[in-house]
């Protein structure tokens, strides 16, 4: 597992999950708040192992709980079922190209609050919902979908920066090399 | 064929989820709080950031929108003090009154000024963030209100900063009354709750109201005291529109919040 990934991946978990909090500019002109964990739950879920999927959905869910009116831990398993899936299917899914980062950011970032909403309705709590909501719910995804193959970007750039790649094996064998041209004949 | 990892991962996720969600109350908050707590340099260094920004701005002010701005204040200086010189004789008047009529004597409110420092991530709750906690004496359920009526609640109180639950969230619902604008009196009591039908979130319902009580759009909706977290006659809004409910047994009013809760920048805290 390549840890300084993982923990660039919590670290801007960590200020997403303030700069929600902080920032009400773009609250303010749209009415909703983009959740930025999403997308990085569908990066993480494409491109780094299933313990990293698994401390960013556990760590970001605290952190998006503690700083929220949700009971504390809501927010984790719609994260962890998102990118689990995703990890899962990894292999199936053509994730350096801008389309499918989009709408995988868009599927994510609408279905997250969803699950949240339903686990919220499950454990007794009682959410704000009107026709306001679905504009909310618009802007998520939306919003989501459009950071998805920025956060894509962004950790490509940052891995080419500070991770060294890992070597390639050359199919190459210097044993098996034919040699041509003249050869120094040898008699015995 | 899912690995055995997989299986670990999932099961230790699932563990820890059903762990927190299942702690006690008193348990849950206090992690809560401690979770929460790991954002407090953060919030310091924006709201340093902030105020830098805000000397800088005023440093580099020009004197011309400084002297208009002296100006303004004059004037308001002159009319306050005006004010101030009725309110003292009514305020001795009603003090003369409740004597005579052995009434007990009234309080005026100890407040607490605080900076909204954050909002509620989440969009499907109407809450905030301050920057006082148990620190500066803030409990909760204590009354959060601007010059222009109530904000909310605190729900949460850490050691430097609290959560607000703003009039309009799910758990801020509370018993308020409808007064006539000529002669004060009061007209009817509901309960303010969410209103659902509209797409101004400025706008919350006032709900469960006789059938039969004469209500008009304009009329002042205040806190009732009902229900002990709320002083009375605290504004709230005014009523926008009416309309009957179970065949006319009670009434509901949309009410136009009088704080605008988008554009929260400072609040006062009731410490009592």
């Amino acid at each position: 597992m390549n840890w300084l990934n993982t923990i660039a991946i919590l670290l801007i978990a960590f200020l997403a999950v303030f700069l929600e909090s902080y920032f009400r500019a773009l609250r303010n002109v749209l009415g909703a708040q983009i959740d930025l964990l999403p997308a990085l739950v569908v990066y993480a879920g494409l491109s780094a192992g299933i313990s990293t999927v698994a401390l960013l959905a556990t760590l970001g869910g605290f952190w998006f709980d503690s700083l929220s009116t949700n009971p504390l831990g809501i927010s984790v398993l719609p994260l962890f079922v998102i990118g689990f899936v995703l990890h899962h299917c990894r292999d199936l899914i053509l994730r350096e190209q801008f389309y499918a980062q989009y709408m995988l950011g868009l599927t994510a970032s609408a279905l997250a609050p969803l699950l949240t909403l339903l686990s919220l309705i499950g454990a007794g709590a009682e959410p704000l919902l009107s026709w306001w909501s679905l504009w909310q719910w618009v802007v998520m995804a939306l919003g989501g979908a459009a950071f998805t193959p920025a956060c894509f970007y962004l950790f490509e750039r940052f891995n080419r920066a500070f991770i060294y790649p890992p070597q390639a094996q050359t199919s190459f064998r210097p044993d098996r090399e034919i040699k041509r041209g003249r050869q120094p004949h040898v008699d015995y | 064929m899912l690995k055995r990892q997989y299986y670990m991962t999932v099961g230790l996720v699932l563990l820890v989820v059903l762990v927190v969600l299942n702690l006690p109350d008193p348990r849950a908050a206090r992690l809560k709080l401690a979770v929460g707590g790991l954002f407090l340099p953060l919030f310091g260094i924006a709201g340093a950031a902030h105020n830098l920004v805000e000397q800088a701005d005023r440093t580099v002010a020009p004197r011309s929108t400084l002297l208009r701005q002296i100006d303004d204040l004059r004037k308001e200086n002159q009319l306050l003090r005006e004010q101030l010189m009725q309110a003292q004789e009514a305020w001795r008047e009603n003090t003369q009154l409740r004597q005579a009529l052995n009434w007990q004597r009234r309080v005026p409110w100890p407040l607490k000024l605080a900076r909204v420092i954050g909002q509620d991530p989440a969009n499907w709750w109407r809450a905030v963030i301050i920057d006082v906690g148990s620190h500066d004496g803030i409990r909760t359920n204590m009354t959060v209100l601007t010059a222009e009526g109530l904000v909310g609640r605190i729900a949460e109180v850490a050691l430097y900063r609290s959560h607000v639950v703003m009039v309009g969230d799910p758990n801020c619902r509370f018993s308020a009354q409808v007064q006539d604008p000529r002669d004060k009196s009061v007209v009817a009591k509901g309960i303010i709750s969410p209103s659902a039908s509209t797409l101004d979130r400025l706008l919350v319902d006032l709900i469960y109201m006789p059938g039969g009580s004469l209500l008009k759009p304009g009329q002042l909706v205040t806190t009732s005291g009902d229900g002990g977290i709320f002083q009375k006659g605290i504004a709230v809004g005014q009523i926008v529109d009416v309309r009957t409910n179970d065949y006319g047994l009670n009434l509901e009013a949309r009410v136009k919040l009088a704080v605008n809760l988008n554009r929260l920048e400072q609040v006062w805290v009731m410490t009592q």
